[in-house]
């Protein structure tokens, strides 16, 4: 499929719900003058909608969820061209505060990345970053996060506990609820259940079902199965470019290219 | 098509497809058999189909459970899912044929030694016939994967509907003409009824090869003939 027809499907794919992000001709660069990571990459990311990216090793998804909070500037040499809009606002934007941009768009990673205090500080520790609050009012922020990352009746009772003595699922919910507390309006994820086992893995997806809906999701992931769960659209991408993108149904089903049918179907080479 | 990466899946799915085409051929000589069982009143034959029917059995239920086995672990997807969704509804609708074909071979036996003339039975193995030629074409069609095909076949369905109507007619002709036939001609009625669900089951396989190409159900209403024979009769009566 060529380029155009490829991104008007893009445009047609859940045409009557509201954008939050539109991702615009997105070009990607790990080396000044280097090859191309990502390909005049376009789509879209649904108001309150799961958006799952799949696709080969070394495709680009990885690299499009950094892209969508600036997450690679942290990397000098790298770069990006074209448009990254959320709201209408330029995200790749040079003068766009780094900070505010990411307490907005929130992430979870692959291996569950608590930091090395008690859970109670895990989050607040995150908060204080952008607010200042009275300790009630943080302790109602703290446990408004750990109820909607689906945790509260796990650690209540050891609050001032260390964050690392959690279980790699709780580790992972716990790190959703770091994301959750700040308020974000976009959370990305970045294989968040790869290091977890099934039932681990069960509360995260039921986590991302119950956060769709107040927040706008984006999920890396290798399996086709979690895709294919938890996602309401799918974008396939091979060799850095955005192959298909459509009701994740659609894609699971009857996908329009061969390649998308190849990889879902499990006959890449 | 491309291999799986997984050979053992080929293998699953290759296995499905031989069994499919088994039953196909099974189905087609019960069909053929019970027709030639019924008009030369070869009470051997008809048991032969009566017994083939065990055979097509197990075979849906060796389909049907390597199916199940296959989706619980492989998680099948797009194709591969209509493959294995389509081997279901096929296997169930060629036991289905091998039931009216053994109800046919059945009912020839209890016709046994009932007088006939060969006159009645004209039509009905001209109906069988055209039957035989759907069920033929649609499991070519399968084994193809040819959508074309299995238009035509859906398309056809109609003739079998108004052959099926022209039976009727002929029948009450003759059972009119002497009552003496009526018993043999009513036997000969529900024959006619069971050769059109064949053509039935033939379409509904033209149906799901269309879906398994395609992902999509064949667009638009199938052509419909002549009313149904009940409807004529109750039209004629009037």
């Amino acid at each position: 499929m060529d380029m155009a027809s490829s991104n008007l499907q893009a445009e047609a794919a859940g045409a009557a719900l509201r954008d939050k992000i539109v991702v615009k001709s997105l070009d990607f660069y790990y080396a000044p003058g280097g090859a191309k990571a990502l390909k005049s990459v376009s789509l879209p990311l649904k108001l309150g909608k799961v958006t799952a990216f799949i696709g080969p090793s070394g495709c680009g998804k990885s690299t499009l969820l950094r892209v969508l909070n600036r997450m690679y500037d942290l990397y000098p040499g790298q770069h990006a061209e074209g448009e990254v809009l959320m709201d209408g606002e330029n995200l790749l934007d040079p003068s766009l505060d780094l900070n505010l941009l990411r307490s907005r768009v929130g992430m979870v990673f692959q291996k569950p990345t608590p930091f090395p205090m008690s859970i109670y500080d895990n989050i607040a520790f995150g908060v204080r970053l952008y607010e200042k609050l009275p300790k009630s009012e943080m302790d109602g922020r703290v446990e408004q996060a750990l109820k909607k990352a689906a945790l509260w009746n796990e650690v209540k009772d050891k609050l001032k506990s260390s964050g690392l003595g959690l279980s790699g699922g709780q580790q992972q919910r716990l790190c959703i609820a770091r994301s959750v507390a700040i308020r974000p309006e976009v959370i990305l994820f970045d294989e968040p259940t790869s290091a977890l086992d099934p039932i681990a893995t069960a509360k995260i997806e039921e986590l991302i079902d119950e956060l769709s809906g107040d927040y706008t999701l984006a999920i890396v992931t290798h399996s086709m199965q979690q895709a294919a769960r938890v996602s309401d659209f799918t974008a396939f991408m091979y060799l850095g470019e955005m192959i298909e993108f459509d009701d994740t149904k659609k894609v699971f089903t009857t996908p329009r290219d061969k390649r998308t049918q190849d990889y879902i179907t499990g006959r890449f080479g | 098509m491309t291999d799986h990466t997984l050979k053992a899946y080929d293998k699953e799915l290759e296995t499905l497809e031989r069994r499919i085409a088994e039953m196909g051929g099974i189905a087609e000589k019960m069909v053929i058999d019970a027709m030639d069982a019924l008009s030369n009143s070869d009470a051997a034959l008809a048991q032969a189909v009566i017994v083939s029917d065990e055979r097509l059995d197990a075979l849906q239920r060796e389909i049907e459970e390597a199916a199940i086995l296959t989706i619980a672990r492989r998680q099948p997807m797009a194709i591969d899912l209509r493959e294995i969704i389509g081997a279901i509804r096929v296997a169930g609708d060629l036991e289905r044929v091998g039931d009216l074909a053994k109800n046919i071979a059945k009912r020839s036996l209890k016709i046994g030694g009932e007088p006939r003339s060969r006159r009645e039975i004209v039509g009905l193995k001209h109906m069988n016939d055209v039957a035989t030629e759907l069920l033929k074409d649609v499991l070519d069609a399968y084994a193809q994967r040819d959508m074309d095909r299995a238009r035509a076949v859906w398309e056809r369905d109609v003739e079998l509907d108004a052959l099926e109507d022209s039976v009727f007619r002929d029948l009450l002709t003759h059972m009119m003409e002497d009552p003496r036939n009526i018993s043999y001609c009513a036997h000969l009625l529900f024959c006619s009824k069971n050769v059109e669900r064949i053509g039935d089951h033939a379409t509904n396989i033209a149906e799901t090869v269309f879906y398994l190409v395609t992902g999509h159900p064949l667009p638009g209403e199938r052509p419909k003939g002549a009313p149904e024979p009940s409807a004529l009769a109750s039209e004629a009566s009037a």
